[in-house]
This record gives C-alpha cells, structure tokens and sequence, in this order.
C-alpha cells in the first residue's frame, strides 16, 4: 500500500525536477544521542556549482556521507535522477553517476598515479576474474586497457599532471592529491562530483588551475556540490549557497543573498563573509 | 589559534566516525525491508539462539527427569544427574577463572597498546615453568639434585609425590612459587617489549600482532630448550582432596580452593587499583582514547609499562594456578590455551578487565557444561565457535562494550 | 683503493646486477645459492666419497619438496594479504580441508584408517579445491566486515574447529548402508598413493628406468659398478620423491602464473584499491565485497590444493599436521620475500625452507659429525653447570642435541627483526603495476 504511494511520488517529482539530479528530503542523522544532521532539505540544479558551506561541525561531512551512502541516514530520502538512493552503499551510488571525493585526500598511496586513475572507469571488463585470466578473454581485457589508458593520459594532461603519472600517489604534495582525486573521480564518467573541500591545502596557483578546470567542466555540463571552508571560493565560484548550521540548513540561495542574511552573519560570528 | 586546533580534531573525530560506522553498516545482501535485512545479517545469530534455547530446555527437563521428544534416535530431556551438573560447574568455574586471570592482560594490552598479542599464552608458560621450578626447589631442597628441581623436574630425580610440593605438605613453597611465576613473566614482558614493540610503538596493529608471533614462537621453543619438551608432573596428591573440608562433610580440592582464592584476590585487587589509584585512572583513560590521553599529559610509556607488569604478573600467576589445578605441564600449556583466553576477551568485549573476567568465566563454563551434549573433541570447538560468532556479530562483547577497563 | 679491490668491487656489483636484472634470474641465482650451499654442507658434513652423492641428492630432494609446498601456500596467502590486505591466519584450516576432502572423495572404501568413496584421484583434487573455497565462501560472507585484526581471530578460531573436527572420533566414520566416510579421527586418515609411483610401476615407468640402470629389476638412476661392487649413487626412493617433488614445482609455476596474471589485471587493481583504501573504491563505484569474497575463495582453493600435494603426498593425513604454526611458517616465508610480490613468495619461501628450516639442522650435523663433543648433557642444567670452568662443549652438545627448540627460536627471532627493520621484505618496495598493459603514454600497442 505504502510502497504505491511512494512510486506515484517519485514519478511525479522525477518529472517535475528534470533538472535537479540531486535532491535531498528531510535528511537526519544521529549519532547515539548527538543529532549531526537535521531535517536537511534541499536540491541541486543541473549544470551549476552549488556550494555547501557552514562553520566547522555544522555537518557538512556528514551530509555528504549520507548522500554518497558511506553512512546510513536516520532519517529522510536521498534522491538521485528521480531515484531513491537512501541507504545504497557507495559503490552503488557511484555506479549511477554521482561520486565524490574526500576531505582529507584519500589517495591510494602505493599505488601509482598512473594506477589510481586506471582503477576508476566503471564497468571494466577485466574486472571480472575468469575474463583477466583465461587466455581468449583476456585480449579483449587488453583492448580495453588500451582504452583506458588513452582516458587516462587524456585526463592527467587535462588536470597537468602527467608528469606526476609514474609517481607513487603517496609521495604528491597534498594539493596534488587533491587533483588527483578529482581526476580519478572524473575517469568514472560521472553525472555529478561531490567535492569535499577541494581546495584545503592547495597552493594559490594550484587552486587557480582546478577552478578552472571545475568551470570547464560545469560548461561541458557536469554538476558540481561544493564542500567549502574558504568563503571567498565560494562566493566567486558558486551560482548557489547552502549554509548549514548545527545540523540544519540555515540558508539557501545566490550569493548576494547569503551574503545578506543576518543569520548567516550571526553563526559565523561577524566573520568576514 | 586554540579554537581552530579543537575544530580539527571535531573534523577528525567526524571523519572517524563516518569510516568506523561505515565499515560496520553492510550486511550480506541487503535488501529494502530493514526488518528482512536484520534477520538475513543474523542467521547465525538466530541459529545459536534457538540451539541454546533447545540446550536449557533440554538441561531442564534433563534434570527434572522428564523425557519430552525424541528427536533423531536421542531424547530431548531424559535424565542427567544433578552431580554431573555441579560438577561440570565447578571444574568450569576452574577453567573460567584462569580464563578470566589470564584475559586480563591480555584486554589490557590489546585496548592500551592496540594489537592483539598473540605471545601472552607463552607468558602464561613461562610463569608455570619458572614458578614450580622455584616451588619444587624449596618444597624439595634436599629430597633431590638442585638443577632438577629447578628445571622443573627434566632429567631423572624423585617423583612429584616425594618431592611434596602441594598446598597441604608446603604451603609456603606454593606462596614463593606465585610471587616468582609473576616476577620472572613480568621482567620477560618487559624485556619483549623493550626490543620488540616500543621500536614499533607508531606502527599499526597487525605489524605488532606479527612482532607478537616471533615473541611466541621464540619463548615457547626457548622454554623447551631450558626445560625440555617433556609433559611432567609436579604437584603432590596427598591430603589435597579433603574429604570433610572444615567438618562440614563437603569434598574439596585444596588446590581448587587455592585457585579460586588467590585469583579472586587478584581480580579484587585489579578492581581496586584501576578504580582507587591515579595509576588505574590513567589506564582507564588511555584505553578509551590513546589520544586525549597524550594531548592531556598522561605519562605513555609509565601507563604502558605499567600494563605490561600487571597483565604478565597475572598471567604468569594464572599459569602457575593452572598447573597447581591441573598437576602436570608442558611447553605448549599457554599457546593451547590461547584461543580461549581469546575468546573470553572478546566475550567480554576488549578493553574491558571485567568483561574479561566475565568472558572467562562463561568460555570456562561452556567448555565444560557442553560436555553434557558433546563429545569431549568438540567442545573446544563449541568455545571457538562462540568467540567466533561475537566477533562477526557483537564485536563489542556480549556485556555491552562499556570500555571501563 | 688498490686496483684489485676496485676490480672486484665492480665484478661483485656486476653479478649482483645480472642477478636483480629480472626475476627469473633472481629466483635461479636463489636456487643456485641454497643448493650448492647445501651441497657444501653435506659435503663438510661427511667428507667426499660415493655416499655423498646420495645425501646431496637427499637433501636437494627435502629442499624442493619443502620449498614447492612453501611457494604454493606462500602465492596464495600473498593473493590474500599481499594483494587484498586480508589477514588470513587459518592457512592451516584450508589445507586440512582440502586434503580431508580430497581423502573423502579418493580414498579407497576398505582403509585401514579413514574412509572414502574411492573415486579418481583429479576428482578429489578438484573436490578438495571447491570445498576449501567453498569454506572460504562461508567464512568470508560474515567475517569481511571485521576488522583485520578480528578477521585474524575469527580465521585461526576457524582453522582450529576444522582441526579439531577432523581429529574428532565423532567423524572418524560415518555409515550408510551403500556407503561411507570417515576422517580416521585422531589416528589420521589413509591416502591415495603418489600418481607418479605408479608411474615408475608401469611398463612404460619401467622401461624408461631400464635405460639408467645396470642391473634390470632395480630402477636407481646412476647405478655405478666399481671393483665389481654395484653402487647406488642416487637412491629410488629419493628418484621418486624427486618426480613427486617435479609435479609440485610445475603446479607452483601454474599457480604463480594464475596469481602474477590475476595482479597484472584490472581486477588485480581493484584488490590493491581494497588493500590501500576499501572506500575509495567503493566511492569509485567498485563492489569490493564481490572482489573480496572471489579473491578469498581463489586463494582458499589454492591453500586446499597446497595441502594435498604438500602432506597429501605422504600417504597419511594426521589432524595434527595442521596446527596454526604452519601458517605461522608460510607468514615467515612470505615476510621474508616482501608481502605483494609473487617473486618475493618465492624466493622467501626458498629460503625459508633451506635458511631457516633445514640450515640449522644441517649446521647442527656438521658440527657433531666433524667435532667430537662427547655425549649430550640430557638436561640443561648439565650443560650450563660446565660453564662456569669454561667448559663450553657439553653446552655445545646439548645445543647440538636440541636444535629443532633452537632453530624455532630463530624463527622467532628473524620475523621479529624482519617486522621491525624490513617490513617490506625483499621485494615488497618494489612497485608491480597492475594493469594488464604497460602504461606508457607513447607505447605500441604490445602486451
């Protein structure tokens, strides 16, 4: 019974938001008895960046976990292209387009450049055991490498770091690594990239270049969500602004709005915005 | 400068948090149906409970004497005597004990040090051979050649019975021989961590589980180079079985109730330290979070070298008891015992001193009461099988994963 | 500088160079090295003669057999921790089942000890394989999601019920009418011989043997007639082992085949994904828990099969051969080659078997063979009591006398320093690209 209402309404959302691929319900999230996210609502448009600021602990994080599955919401949906995603793991949200990067860079440190870029596009023939073993299957596994590795050198010239390919992941600078997350999240052909904080310890130049890179890419219509902590990336980047503030969504809107908004000021605490 | 340092540690924490909950959320083969997926992660789960349910009814009626089915040629209920009940009782409690002695230290190094030491079964050896080496000594000086004695009996000399070493015939010897059983494993923990794990005190786990293998494997062959490889036995029977214990008619081994003593004192006696000394305070606080131990000025190294003198001492004692229970020894009394003292930890839930104990206790026990249902080549496996199942189902232990030490 | 010391300088930096040029020549240069030590060994041991041939041979025939078993398990623990990161300490566990299978399936109905079905012998390899991964399966499913140091419990928990299962009297036979099974319990179960015996039995076993031998009806390679006296220079039963022992060596290169082609793969990647960060490849879409229970299950299969060639091959399966310390063992051996390289199990396994395993003994013989130390001390105490008026050879004895505590010592003590020192091992620095191409932006579309 429930489960017919449920479908008529995903229907019907699916056919009026055509162009927010990501949409978010309601969102809670409790740890024991500390609420980290609460009665979070919102949605991102197609083809913008839309930032996700807050001061530390606002929960930020932990709204990301919950969209991209590494935890279990409590509570409320997650919707991706018209489908609910709450609850899926993570491999089965990144397989429908939606992937995000870390925080702290996670690359896969000894594993080289060239490897942590090979590892991500999605559905690799060779990534079933008998086709990379048996003698017959494993031509066409080779074809296919081939392929990927064309991608590969395609995307690290994109982002300039082909001349990092053959370095272990763990011996790049930590802006580096940054830059290779994002590569490595673009070699999986995805709808939407979360970012978490993709500019925390990248150089000035640096962070020049994967701006650049980011509205290139938002031209060529990906959709990006933005973890920030550097309001001034934010405010010049962004078509968009979600602020959150323990646990709940304080504001949402352009950013002349946000930087309008007397709550916004209070909860950062006269901060320069 | 300070708030910004505080909000990287709640960012941290955060983060840790996500990943620890995230690797412990997926169940095989989740479906939509919550409830649906919480009976598929517990099939086991489900299983061992009706199987212990179907044990105590069947016990029950075991003992009422009432015969309720018959199911595959044997009968549910039927008769076991209400002695073999007691009696399988007492001897787990036995066993329970030394679990729960021994797992102590074990707890302790695994939450303060953070590795699971696989050598602490040798420390319980090496606190069995070198405390009745002392103890046969003094109980036998004179009755045999010095270097025999001290060997714990390899080589050729008088037999356990002439040499009189039991709590009946030298009661002191006995004393001696735990004090030293816990001094000599205390200065060989020491010494292993000294040259094995404070060199590698910044690695992860599994490096110091591996260093903790090499320790075993090099204690317990080193053991057997001193002692020989040879089960002896070394306590004195005579007058230990008392028959009419205090004129109340009761039937009680000495050495038993010697056992229970002395490990009770122990336990009490931990209790006392972890909750009444700054000393246990410490601990407590460094087994909870290593971190905010370190940020708040707690001295490391002491706390871990006071871990280590309290889980060897009582390990080393537990083997001592063990064997004073049991009568006989050999080099592998330890490593054999091992995998239960593990399993009466993770019982207990790790980090926890009476969780352990607890854990002990109940391993002991259903190692001994399933006897009643099993043959004696499974029941070994009966406590493995429990470790096993809290480790995949319950890894904070069945009493509830409060870590206070 | 003299100019002789430059010039060896520059001759030892170019073996050594030749020797790490690729692996094949590193894992030959290894086996070069422990057999022709081994060789001097025994020669110092008893002197030259005819005999020594024989006891070379002999020893070579140990080496091989301990080193083909070794590098089997040791490839397979490397698909588990060296790839993936799993810490599987039930090795023991695996092959007790493999073999206890295969003994189910093969074994003949009437054994003395233990009962079987007595179907053919590749029907009860294969059985032995599927049933390790399908225990593999059953253990994986629940126990992936633990951490690794309870992932570490939980498998040598597991490899301890399997043992104790199989030395149980419950198991030791079980009945129908028709027929069948029984693990022989504590008294070990009865195997099929060795294939390659009946080999040497046939006809055509037989005539090849003819064509060694002086003497037909004796089948001993190298059979020499001096002052009209026959000499055997290399015994039958050692020919035998060595064909055994020859099989083995060809399932090894199989095997590090399967598992250098499964690293060198896409799928081989996702393993290394797991082992450096599982969420990231999970956040990359990557269903690791299907990558991790295949691996585990490959990995199982192989250990099954290590253990029915490795202690299948001595006609008699005991419960007690299967104690963890043999994991302990394959974990030593593959410390020592550097966990993630198939070249390293290899050669850690080499030596591991001949340094650390059959070294000490051989040593052990030399000295009491080519020094007389009188009669060992039976007790410690009577060999440290001499100590004090400098007398060291009753110690010596004694040592000499209690080699295998020693030698376990040792063992104790080199994973120890490995762990702390080298932790990589021999090859474990070394970066093995897992893709199934090379990676160069410019290169030709060549394999």
């Amino acid at each position: 019974m429930s489960e017919t209402v449920e479908t008529t309404t995903d229907t019907e959302t699916t056919t009026v938001d055509q162009d927010a691929p990501l949409r978010v319900e309601n969102l809670e999230k409790r740890f024991g008895g500390i609420v980290a996210v609460d009665d979070t609502s919102f949605d991102v448009q197609r083809g913008t960046i839309t930032g996700l600021i807050g001061p530390n602990g606002a929960g930020k994080s932990t709204t990301f976990n919950c969209i991209t599955g590494a935890l279990n919401p409590t509570g409320g949906e997650v919707y991706f292209q018209g489908e609910k995603v709450t609850g899926m793991r993570p491999e089965q949200i990144a397989n429908r387009g939606m992937v995000r990067t870390f925080q702290i860079a996670r690359a896969l440190s000894e594993m080289t450049v060239l490897e942590n870029l090979m590892l991500a596009p999605k559905a690799q023939s060779g990534e079933t055991l008998w086709r990379s073993v048996m003698p017959g299957a494993r031509s066409g596994v080779v074809e296919q490498e081939y392929e990927v590795r064309e991608r590969v050198w395609e995307t690290l010239e994109f982002f300039e770091i082909d001349h990092l390919a053959y370095e272990e992941a763990g011996n790049l600078s930590g802006g580096q690594q940054k830059l290779l997350e994002m590569s490595r999240a673009m070699m999986t052909e995805p709808e939407m990239l979360l970012l978490d904080e993709p500019m925390a310890g990248v150089n000035p130049t640096l962070e020049e270049k994967l701006l650049d890179r980011i509205h290139s890419l938002r031209e060529d219509g990906y959709t990006f969500l933005l973890v920030e902590h550097d309001m001034d990336i934010i405010m010049e980047n962004c078509e968009r602004v979600l602020v959150m503030h323990q646990g709940k969504l304080l504001a949402d809107g352009d950013p002349e709005d946000i930087r309008s908004n007397d709550q916004v000021i209070e909860a950062y605490l006269g901060e320069d915005i | 400068m300070i708030y910004s340092l505080n909000n990287v540690n709640y960012l941290q924490d955060e983060h840790d948090l996500a990943n620890s909950m995230a690797s412990s959320q997926w169940l095989p083969g989740e479906s939509e149906n919550p409830v649906i997926n919480a009976i598929r992660g517990r099939v086991l789960l489900l299983l061992a409970l009706g199987v212990f349910v179907t044990l105590i009814i069947d016990l029950i009626a075991g003992l009422a004497g009432v015969e309720l089915l018959e199911v595959g040629g044997r009968t549910l209920g039927g008769d076991i005597a209400l002695d073999t009940l007691i009696d399988r009782l007492r001897t787990g409690l036995i066993v329970g004990l030394i679990f729960g002695l021994a797992g102590i230290g074990l707890s302790m190094t695994y939450s303060i040090l953070n590795f699971a030491n696989f050598s602490h079964g040798d420390l319980f050896t090496t606190g069995a051979f070198t405390g009745w080496g002392v103890a046969l000594l003094i109980a036998g000086w004179g009755a045999g050649d010095a270097g025999y004695l001290l060997l714990a009996r390899s080589g050729t000399g008088p037999n356990p019975n002439e040499i009189g070493a039991s709590i009946v015939a030298s009661p002191l010897a006995i004393l001696i021989g735990v004090v030293v059983s816990a001094v000599v494993t205390v200065a060989v923990a020491l010494l292993a961590d000294r040259f094995v794990y404070r060199p590698m005190r910044d690695r992860e786990g599994i490096s110091l589980l591996i260093a903790s293998i090499g320790v075993a494997l090099a204690l317990r062959s080193f053991i057997q180079f001193v002692y020989g490889p040879q089960t002896r036995g070394v306590t004195a029977i005579e007058g230990v079985q008392e028959k009419n214990f205090l004129g109340t008619g009761m039937s009680v081994d000495l050495h038993q109730l010697t056992l229970l003593v002395v490990s009770l004192a122990l336990m009490i006696g931990m209790h006392l330290l972890l909750q009444r000394t700054k000393l246990g305070k410490a601990m407590r606080a460094m087994a909870d979070n290593k971190d905010l131990a370190l940020v708040t000025g707690i001295p490391t190294e002491r706390i871990v070298r006071a871990t280590w003198i309290l889980g060897a001492g009582l390990a080393g004692v537990a083997g001592f008891l063990y064997v004073l229970e049991r009568g006989t020894m050999n080099f592998n009394v330890g490593w054999f015992l091992l995998l239960f003292i593990f399993a009466g930890v993770i019982l207990g839930g790790i980090g926890s001193i009476y969780g352990a104990i607890a854990g002990g206790l109940v391993i002991g026990m259903v190692q001994e009461v399933s006897l009643i249902w099993i043959s004696s080549d499974f029941n070994a496996a009966a406590a493995f099988a429990i470790m096993i199942l809290v480790l995949l189902y319950r890894p904070e232990g069945i009493f509830g994963g409060v870590t206070t030490a | 500088m003299t100019a002789s010391e430059t010039g060896s300088a520059t001759a030892r930096a170019r073996i050594s160079g030749w020797v790490k040029k690729t692996d094949r020549r590193f894992i030959a240069s290894t086996v070069a090295f422990v057999y022709g030590l081994f060789a001097i060994l025994i020669v110092l041991e008893q002197g030259l003669g005819l005999g020594t041939v024989n006891s070379i041979f002999g020893a070579w025939r140990t080496i091989t057999f301990l080193f083909a078993a070794y590098a089997l398990i040791t490839l397979a623990l490397n698909l588990h921790w060296g790839y993936t990161g799993m810490f599987n300490i039930g090795i023991a566990g695996f092959m007790a089942v493999g073999i206890y299978t295969m003994g189910m399936l093969s074994t003949s109905p009437d054994a003395l000890s233990g009962q079987g079905l007595g179907l053919p012998l590749p029907i009860g390899i294969l059985g032995g394989m599927i049933a390790a991964a399908l225990v593999g399966l059953l253990a994986a499913i629940p126990a992936l999601r633990v951490s690794s140091d309870y992932f570490a419990i939980v498998t040598l928990g597991l490899s301890e019920i399997i043992r104790l299962a199989a030395g149980s009297r419950t198991l030791s036979k079980w009945t129908t009418n028709t027929f069948g099974f029984g693990t022989g319990g504590g008294s070990g179960m009865d195997l099929p011989g060795r294939p390659t015996d009946s080999i040497l039995d046939t006809s055509i076993g037989e005539s090849f043997a003819e064509l060694f031998v002086i003497d037909p009806g004796r089948i001993d390679l190298l059979l020499f007639e001096i002052g009209g006296e026959e000499v055997t220079l290399v015994s039958s039963s050692i020919l035998s082992d060595f064909l055994w022992s020859l099989i083995m060596l060809l399932v090894m290169a199989g095997v590090y085949w399967l598992v250098r082609r499964i690293g060198y793969s896409p799928f081989g990647r996702v393993l290394k994904a797991i082992r450096e960060d599982e969420l990231v490849a999970q956040s990359l879409g990557k269903d690791t828990r299907r990558f991790k229970i295949k691996v585990f299950m490959v990995g199982c299969a192989l250990m099954g099969l290590a253990g029915i060639l490795w202690q299948g091959s001595q006609g008699f399966a005991n419960p007690n051969s299967f104690r963890p310390v043999i994991t302990f063992y394959a974990f030593i051996a593959l410390i020592i080659g550097g966990s993630g390289s198939n070249t390293g199990s290899v050669v850690g396994s080499l030596l591991f078997v001949g340094l650390l395993f059959e070294g000490p003994r051989q040593v052990g013989a030399i000295i009491s063979a080519r020094f007389n130390l009188g009669n060992a001390p039976g007790t410690f105490d009577g060999a440290i009591a001499p100590l004090a008026d400098f007398s060291f050879q009753p110690f010596l004895a004694y040592a000499i006398d209690n080699i295998a505590p020693l030698q376990f010592v040792l063992l104790g003590v080199v994973l120890i320093v490995i762990i702390q020192k080298r932790p990589n091992g021999m090859f474990g620095d070394r970066t093995e690209t897992a893709a199934a191409v090379n990676l160069g932006k410019q290169e030709g579309n060549d394999e």
